[in-house]
């Protein structure tokens, strides 16, 4: 039986009038531009990009303002919005080897070739609260040094040329390209899927699931083979055209972990690798990306399947944010007839468990 | 592909400035193009904004995968001369798309293709080069220069 609940409207567009008062806050205190958030708040904006999978500064920056901060609402709103425009294609492979690096770092090697490359990072801060940030800030301009133009290899590629290292899986002749987006995830996952999923997946849940293999759930003993964040260009190969277009560059953080060894009868023994790439400059999430790739890499590598961050199934399912909020937040929305029809229900047991109950006592009375 | 001259063919040069003009604001572009007799033409696509997925690639060198999209418009005029250029570039700036177009129609144009090199794309390269080299510079401020400890007599 459906029962209508009527009523609700005016409650609703007084709630959105109020959230909007409540999102403004005090009227006495300047409102945030879109410019100052993307300026000033800079590593929130890459977070929703990425987790938003939709790379675009002021769209990011609008939706967190009007989610108040809020970046897994922020993440919904962008999501939402990249549903309504068309896709025109997709771009040419990005090449992180020419990347216009503004950070690169490596824990394997200290000499690499164009050398470790601190750029704008909190490590090596004190994590002390700086109170003189509550004030208006000018700092000093950034100091400048004679820079190199000599290549900035991958350490991975470095690797490679000695076959330490197992080479990337590389383009099976005429194998599309996985697309979440379009088809709806099936298991086993190719690595394309996997890493289009764990892209977009939330920071959060990645990190915790990297964290873990590092604790002994699926350990696989990994080093940051290298972290680089820079800019690379955007080419797209439009038909009409007939040659690959640069769009513009995008800012990217990319890692790669080197981990411990796998070889059999027939080839040598070499490092694997797990592989994490991020829009903007999103450090930890590339870290924990490469960690749960390299991780979700154990059945093709003959590792004992032990540990969650091994589960692809289980890491694939939970890893999307805007989806797992969906599930987990829908509980709030009314349930009043499903509940309806469970009250019925443990009325019901509860009478027959008193009937139950009372027979045994009437009985020893009788007796 | 670095945005310069040295490539000689007319799908060389027009890469080459698609890339100098996708990296400089709409209002630097069309400042430029003011001072420029343009001849006249029609619109061929309205700019339009749209999405691109975005690929990067297994390990960084191996097979693509999408890692998520970005935003592009596109536009395209026709010089009534009858050269075409198209514009597309990151971003929901329509009249960058548009004026992008226009560049690229008026470079296959041999009324206009120097004109639109020296007066526009030269300039915007420059600028270009220099916030890069900017940024190098910084970044390579914070590049670290280690030394060894020699302890004793070694």
């Amino acid at each position: 039986m459906y029962v209508a609940v009527k009523g609700g409207e005016r409650a609703i567009e007084n709630a959105h009038r109020l959230l909007a008062h409540e999102r403004r806050g005090d009227r006495n205190v300047p409102e945030l531009s879109l410019a100052q958030i993307s300026e000033q708040l800079g590593l929130a904006v890459d977070r929703v990009m990425s987790e938003g999978s939709l790379y675009d500064r002021e769209l990011a920056a609008l939706a967190i303002k009007q989610a108040r901060g809020d970046l897994i609402e922020a993440i919904f709103l962008v999501r939402a919005f990249r549903a309504t425009l068309p896709r025109f294609g997709a771009t040419e492979p990005v090449d992180t080897g020419a990347m216009r690096v503004q950070r690169r770092v490596s824990s394997t090697f200290k000499d690499i070739p164009g050398g470790q490359v601190l750029g704008p990072t909190f490590d090596y801060t004190h994590r002390l609260l700086d109170p003189q940030l509550a004030m208006a800030s000018d700092p000093d301009a950034p100091a400048l040094a004679e820079a190199s133009h000599a290549p900035t290899p991958r350490v991975t590629d470095i690797l490679g040329q000695d076959g330490l290292i197992e080479p990337s899986p590389q383009t099976v002749e005429g194998a599309p390209v996985g697309d979440l987006t379009r088809d709806p995830l099936g298991f086993p996952a190719g690595r394309d899927l996997r890493l289009q999923n764990l892209a977009r997946g939330d920071e959060g849940f990645l990190l915790a699931l990297g964290y873990s293999t590092q604790r002994g759930y699926g350990r696989n003993h990994p080093f940051a083979g290298e972290i680089r964040f820079g800019e690379v260009e955007v080419e797209f190969f439009a038909e009409e055209i007939g040659f690959a277009v640069p769009l513009g560059s995008i800012e990217l953080t990319e890692c790669q972990m080197v981990n411990q060894f796998k070889g059999s009868a027939t080839e040598p023994p070499c490092f694997t690798r797990g592989y994490g790439l991020a829009f903007g400059q999103s450090e930890r999430k590339t870290m924990s990306m490469a960690l749960v790739d390299r991780a979700l890499r154990a059945r093709e590598l003959g590792e004992d399947l032990v540990a969650p961050a091994q589960d692809e199934e289980f890491v694939l399912s939970h890893s999307d944010n805007v989806q797992a909020t969906g599930f987990v937040e829908h509980l709030k929305l009314p349930h009043y007839v499903d509940f309806q029809s469970e009250l019925g229900l443990l009325r019901k047991l509860r009478r027959e468990f008193a009937e139950a109950n009372a027979e045994p006592a009437l009985k020893e009375a009788a007796e | 592909m670095d945005g310069n001259m040295s490539g000689n063919t007319l799908q060389e040069r027009r890469q080459g400035a698609m890339q100098v003009l996708s990296h400089a604001p709409a209002a630097d572009i069309a400042l430029r193009m003011a001072e420029l007799p343009l001849p006249p033409y029609q619109q061929l696509r309205a700019p339009e904004n749209g999405l691109v997925m975005v690929r990067g690639r297994i390990g960084g060198d191996g097979a693509p995968f999408n890692l998520g999209e970005a935003t592009v418009s596109r536009a395209a005029i026709r010089l009534h001369s009858g050269e075409v250029g198209f514009g597309y570039v990151l971003g929901r700036d329509g009249e960058k798309a548009r004026l992008i177009a226009l560049c690229d129609a008026l470079i296959q144009s041999p009324d206009h293709a120097s004109a639109i090199e020296v007066k526009v794309v030269a300039p915007l390269r420059a600028e270009m080069r220099a916030a890069r080299d900017q940024a190098a510079a910084q970044a390579a401020a914070t590049r670290v220069d280690f030394y060894t400890m020699v302890r004793g007599e070694g």
